[in-house]
């Protein structure tokens, strides 16, 4: 009952007019940025996000919410009209979404998406505002121990579950965290890492700095690249009929829009794992509960609808650890974390009981969103097919300005932009290289936090690192955390034997 | 692919060294009753990130990272040509920004990106190149109030924006 009141009062904010509006224009900007190849909801959230500085938090953090659920549905539509997905949250509605698509059943590919996004989101907003509260309340308990602790299953995710190079996606939450070290230090205010004397070390180096380096230039410089070669877009005829007709369609995947809503907003907590490997497992199984299992990658509707369902739910599910726990789902909730510094918030638990106006506002802002997103997703399919035209030599020099004056925004300063524009750089080219940049952005956020829990735990035990081990919530984090890290290694030792046995 | 893999292992082994040097001018060890200097933190990061490119190193050697078995080049020639434009010529805008200020230099950069790399019309780039600093004004500096930079040329601000200032401000 208290749970409904919440909401309730989250429904009076979120309905504000501004809100309202906010909401309607993040999930249309949101559906245009995730419709683009190559951009995603983290590069949306990044670019945009100074230009939140106008309005309260509240309405900033809808607002960011709204395009990042926007982001999620648009996804879908560049995977099915291009082939090329719009992010990589949208690699698995490709394989069947392009096959529909070139026998001329795109709007009903669109149309399957559409409903499986919006199934999948709202199972997730209802999974999220059960869950939590009764989660928020027991995390209050945590004292700096088990902060850090949680900092560690969240780096451990990367490595246990993330699926790349093992010394690399270290490097690259060594790297964020070190970078978080910058400026003056957090405990005995010393300037510290001020390389070269250079002044605009002195403020740090903010997160966003580096979000937008990775997610604005670098990701550009990347799509530049790779989006050499000619994209053909598909045609697709859209009429109330026939969108009525692919709505009656979609009943057939209902199995596996469940399926993929349940997959992935449990897979969207999990930092590292989030919607990418969600929507991949809804695919895997949406294709073992199928009647027709070998129609999949040939165009098969619950092909479509499955990934759909489980990126939707797990973004969702990302910003349950967020609000909770003050610990990231995903990189783009990251970059919500961080803005919520900006705006003056303290992530973690008591978000829950000293900003309660805030966090219901957004989760009541989600059932809002995700209603409008799929009316404007099914209105705008046509504008969207035009948008796909554009030739990227337009699309990329707007983002690169987008980047630059909003690298400048946050702290009015030029060292700032050089910064951005050489991590933009940085990453292009570790990215060539397999090195994940995610990791990193995760880390620079938490950084401060990690440091600070970490100091602070060891001069409560007076230096020991036994601390972590000795109270049962933090003993539990932390040894969940070894298992994932210690999980390539098992993963390693039993390829070897696999192999060693295969030999003999 | 596989030069560049080891390339920027070394780089980036090299910037943990410095990393750890930098750290290091602040105390790394344990202070009484205060806990870990204010080094440690970023000092034993800094180590981690060299273990992180030695074992890349190592994986580079063993030939065990999909990087160091690719015959593949790192960058062809139109991949390399593409990437010095682009960036270059942002690199460029940055740098134009010092001088000219922001709407000096976006015009340019989008002239330059529009018509010459992306052999645009002169209509549509001139209509981007006019509405996109007109929006970034109304928007930043009108709605938001941020000031953005004009530039290191006094008189552009002063007979440009001052009279814009008093009108919109």
């Amino acid at each position: 009952m208290e749970i409904l009141d919440a909401l309730l009062q989250g429904f009076i904010v979120a309905l504000e007019p501004i809100n309202l509006l906010l909401v309607i224009v993040g999930v249309t900007v949101g559906l245009f940025i995730g419709a683009m190849p190559g951009l995603g909801s983290v590069n949306g959230v990044a670019i945009l996000l100074p230009t939140t500085f106008l309005v309260p938090p509240t309405s900033a953090i809808i607002f960011l919410a709204a395009i990042y659920y926007g982001a999620m549905y648009g996804g879908a539509i560049s995977s099915i009209m291009l082939g090329i997905p719009g992010a990589s949250t949208a690699v698995a509605t490709t394989f069947d979404g392009r096959p529909m698509a070139l026998r001329g059943e795109a709007d009903q590919a669109l149309t399957a998406a559409a409903v499986a996004s919006f199934v999948g989101g709202t199972i997730s907003v209802l999974l999220f505002t059960g869950f939590a509260p009764p989660l928020a309340e027991v995390a209050l308990a945590f004292g700096s121990p088990e902060e850090f602790a949680l900092m560690m299953l969240a780096f451990a995710t990367f490595i246990g579950l993330g699926g790349d190079d093992i010394p690399k996606t270290l490097f690259s939450i060594f790297i964020g965290l070190a970078l978080s070290a910058v400026g003056l230090d957090i405990i005995s205010g010393e300037p510290r890492l001020i390389f070269f004397d250079i002044q605009g070390f002195f403020h740090g180096i903010n997160f966003l700095v580096l979000a937008i380096g990775i997610y604005g230039i670098g990701e550009m410089l990347w799509t530049i690249e790779s989006s050499r070669g000619n994209v053909r877009v598909s045609k697709a005829m859209v009429s109330v009929d026939r969108i009525l007709g692919a709505l009656r369609r979609t009943k057939e995947a209902v199995g596996a829009i469940f399926a993929g809503s349940f997959l992935g907003y449990f897979v969207g907590i999990l930092p590292a794992a989030g919607a990418t490997p969600g929507s991949m497992m809804a695919y895997g199984v949406a294709k073992m509960i199928s009647k027709k299992p070998d129609s999949f990658g040939k165009g098969n509707i619950s092909g479509v609808a499955a990934p759909e369902a489980a990126n939707n739910a797990a973004s969702t599910g990302s910003m349950l650890p967020m609000l909770t726990l003050g610990i990231p789902g995903s990189p783009t909730t990251a970059i919500l974390l961080g803005g919520m510094v900006i705006w003056g918030l303290e992530p973690g638990p008591r978000l829950f009981v000293d900003q309660a106006e805030f966090v219901w506002g957004l989760i009541a802002s989600l059932y809002i969103a995700n209603l409008f997103a799929v009316l404007v997703n099914i209105a705008f399919i046509p504008a969207f097919i035009w948008v796909l035209k554009m030739p990227f030599t337009i699309l990329a020099p707007v983002i690169f300005i987008l980047c630059v004056v909003g690298g400048y925004a946050p702290t009015q300063n030029m060292h700032d932009v050089w910064l951005m524009f050489v991590f933009g750089i940085a990453a292009y080219l570790l990215r060539k290289l397999d090195y994940p940049m995610a990791p990193a952005v995760l880390a620079i956020v938490l950084g401060p936090l990690a440091e600070v829990s970490l100091r602070q735990s060891l001069l409560i035990a007076h230096g020991s690192p036994m601390i972590f081990f000795e109270r049962p919530i933090a003993a539990t984090i932390m040894a969940i955390s070894f298992v994932l890290f210690a999980l390539p290694l098992v993963k390693y030792i039993r390829a070897r034997l696999s192999d060693r046995a295969a030999g003999l | 692919m596989r030069r560049m893999e080891i390339i920027m292992a070394i780089v980036m082994g090299l910037c943990s060294i410095g990393l750890m040097i930098k750290s290091a001018e602040l105390e790394i060890g344990w202070i009484p009753d205060e806990g870990p200097g204010g080094g440690a933190f970023p000092f034993w990061l800094a180590a981690g990130m060299l273990v992180c490119c030695i074992w890349i190193a190592f994986n580079w050697w063993q030939r065990t990272s999909p990087p160091s078995t690719s015959v593949e080049a790192f960058m062809d020639r139109p991949a390399l040509i593409l990437f010095i434009i682009a960036a270059g010529s942002l690199a460029l805008m940055i740098g134009l920004v010092h001088l000219i200020g922001i709407y000096g230099s976006v015009p340019i950069f989008l002239v330059f990106y529009l018509r010459l790399f992306g052999n645009h019309s002169l209509r549509l780039t001139s209509a981007l190149a006019l509405t996109i600093p007109v929006a970034i004004f109304f928007f930043f500096e009108v709605t938001l109030k941020i000031t953005l930079p004009k530039g290191s040329i006094e008189w552009i601000e002063r007979v440009i924006f001052f009279p814009l200032y008093e009108i919109f401000l």
